[in-house]
């Protein structure tokens, strides 16, 4: 794996290695090499697998970090490729070319985290949320308690009715009064 | 020219050099020329795979397009994690997948456990791979049903329905319940094995055994399973990277990627176990494998109960859980559920809570893009039967 990381800092900046384990490192590379770097992780460095691509929302530094995770089937080792964008105008490149799945992550990104990937096929096209129309639910700025109060306010109970009197409103008005007549007929 | 069917018509090609007119390597589809029907399978259906649904554009009883839509079964859970304390995800995480849950357990344990730099004694790790492995044959029992059941085979889904029974009865006297077991918890497990469990499990494995051979026979050696499931969804080796494909739907098409044997996790490197793949990756391969493999996970069961030390603590010593602050830092654990690679992504920031919690279910990207590509050209009646043999599962989609 170091020699992995050797051959990628030639060709991109890598500004942080952190190694998990000995078959599972992190590194930070820059936004714009990105596409870039995953280009050449995959094609000639055989990172042929990608696990997922996620994001997390660091809200105090106005970041998102998002998370390549590929695989190695020869070297069976992982590598969690993190790279920072700006939150304001969340926007990052598809690597929807690079494999044919990764449109579904991108999809659910740009859905949850409002991450746009432009040029990603089905991009806007919505995942599991159909016809929402808050700010993406997963940004770590929605208020998930006003947003509950005021899509499912609370509500007035049901009148309660004393069951003979209204079953005798409603299903018997004409019934005979008294029960003696009840007696009589029997 | 493409070929109309990949199983029933295998030597039958399409003239489609005229009609359906095609754009990009895509038919053109107009519904109002009436020559297309567009029909949804599911939600509520009983040819899909619990809460999903197929959008399909139909031409005769010719599948032209599909689509994947999910979102029936959303609850949030990553969301909900994020205001959680640790401890507190455990109710949370197991129900990410209902067959199959304890998969989830261990990922969410052990990834804590990373974070915090805890070790997990000796006979917990043990005990861990038992519950794995017993969830395996749990999961693989449910799957050989639903996919008898695609082909109008219901009785057999009732016979490994019943016998997963016995494996839940068995759950519950290990954790108290049947379906979502929180058996694992950071530090270990909950509790050590009850008296008389090994002899009674054992006895369920040997039962098990007899009921595969019956499968075998009517299931396996079916004409008609045969005559639709072999060349069905074919997955090719070059596939599996690129649309993320894992487990033995990977496996069947020929890639050795086994979490268990590449990357041993808990006991996996003191079992004998060795890898299975095929090479043909179509339906019927798959199911042959998947077979073989709850073969193997009965056979692992077996080691295990041989191997597991008597005495032994179960409990590595945590702080209060209630405060438990895990330093910042970020970790993937993955484990080898039936349907694949299942593995949880876990980012700390030094508080109670966890920063972010990603669930990367492993038919994510079987049930949408696998099986959009591959339902094209095949007829709605092998839809099912296709769904299920890419082992897709709606709740680890949409988390």
């Amino acid at each position: 794996m170091k020699e992995t990381i050797d051959r990628l800092r030639k060709m991109v900046n890598v500004l942080q290695v952190v190694e998990k384990h000995p078959d599972m490192y992190f590194i930070t590379l820059e936004q714009d090499q990105l596409v870039m770097a995953l280009g050449y992780l995959k094609n000639t460095l055989n990172f042929k697998h990608l696990a997922f691509l996620q994001a997390v929302d660091y809200l105090e530094d106005n970041k998102f970090m998002l998370t390549y995770m590929v695989y190695n089937y020869d070297l069976k080792a992982n590598l969690g490729v993190n790279v920072f964008i700006d939150r304001d105008q969340a926007s990052m490149s598809s690597i929807h070319q690079l494999w044919e799945h990764a449109w579904q992550y991108q999809r659910e990104l740009y859905e949850m985290f409002g991450i746009d990937f432009p040029g990603s096929p089905r991009v806007h096209e919505p995942f599991i949320m159909e016809s929402w129309e808050e700010m993406p639910p997963m940004r770590r700025d929605f208020d998930t308690l006003a947003y509950s109060q005021k899509t499912y306010f609370p509500r007035p109970g049901r009148e309660t009715n004393d069951p003979k009197d209204q079953m005798k409103k409603v299903k018997y008005p004409n019934y005979p009064e008294s029960p003696k007549i009840r007696r009589d007929d029997d | 020219m493409t070929k109309i069917s990949q199983s029933k018509y295998k030597d039958f090609v399409a003239d489609r050099s005229k009609y359906p007119e095609m754009e990009n390597g895509k038919p053109i589809i107009d519904l109002d020329s009436h020559k297309f029907t567009k029909i949804w399978q599911g939600p509520q259906h009983p040819g899909v795979t619990g809460n999903m649904s197929v959008e399909i554009i139909v031409n005769g009883d010719e599948i032209v397009d599909a689509k994947t839509h999910v979102g029936y079964l959303h609850r949030g859970f990553e969301k909900l994690m994020e205001r959680r304390r640790y401890i507190q995800c455990f109710p949370i995480v197991c129900r990410i997948c209902v067959p199959e849950p304890d998969t989830n357990e261990y990922c969410v344990s052990a990834a804590m456990e990373d974070l915090a730099g805890i070790v997990i004694p000796d006979k917990a790790a043990w005990l861990r791979t038992l519950n794995l492995e017993m969830s395996r044959v749990a999961g693989f029992l449910m799957w050989l049903g639903g996919q008898a059941g695609s082909l109008g085979m219901g009785a057999i889904g009732q016979w490994t329905v019943a016998m997963r029974d016995y494996w839940l009865d068995l759950f519950e006297e290990m954790s108290g319940g049947r379906i979502y077991h929180m058996y694992m918890i950071p530090g270990g497990v909950r509790k050590d094995l009850p008296l008389g469990f090994k002899d009674r499990l054992l006895k369920i494995v040997d039962r098990t055994y007899k009921l595969l051979d019956d499968i075998e026979r009517v299931f396996f050696n079916n004409a008609i399973v045969k005559s639709r499931l072999k060349g069905l969804g074919i997955i090719s080796p070059e596939m599996v990277s690129e649309y993320g494909i894992v487990g033995p739907t990977a496996r069947a098409s020929g890639i050795a990627d086994d979490i268990r044997i590449n990357q041993p996790y808990l006991k996996y490197d003191e079992l004998d176990m060795k890898m299975l793949t095929s090479n043909i990756g179509d339906a019927y391969d798959r199911a042959e494998l998947r077979y073989q493999e709850l073969l193997q996970s009965l056979d692992l069961v077996k080691q295990i109960l041989k191997k597991i030390p008597e005495n032994g603590e179960i409990q590595a010593k945590l702080p209060n859980v209630l405060h438990w602050k895990i330093p910042a830092g970020q970790t993937y654990i993955k484990a080898e559920s039936t349907r694949g690679e299942h593995g949880f992504y876990m980012v700390s920031d030094g508080t109670k809570y966890p920063r972010r919690v990603f669930a990367r279910g492993a038919s994510y990207t079987h049930a949408i893009s696998v099986l959009e590509k591959l339902a094209v050209n095949i007829t709605i009646s092998d839809l099912a039967a296709l769904m299920v043999s890419l082992h897709t599962c709606p709740p680890e989609i949409e988390r």
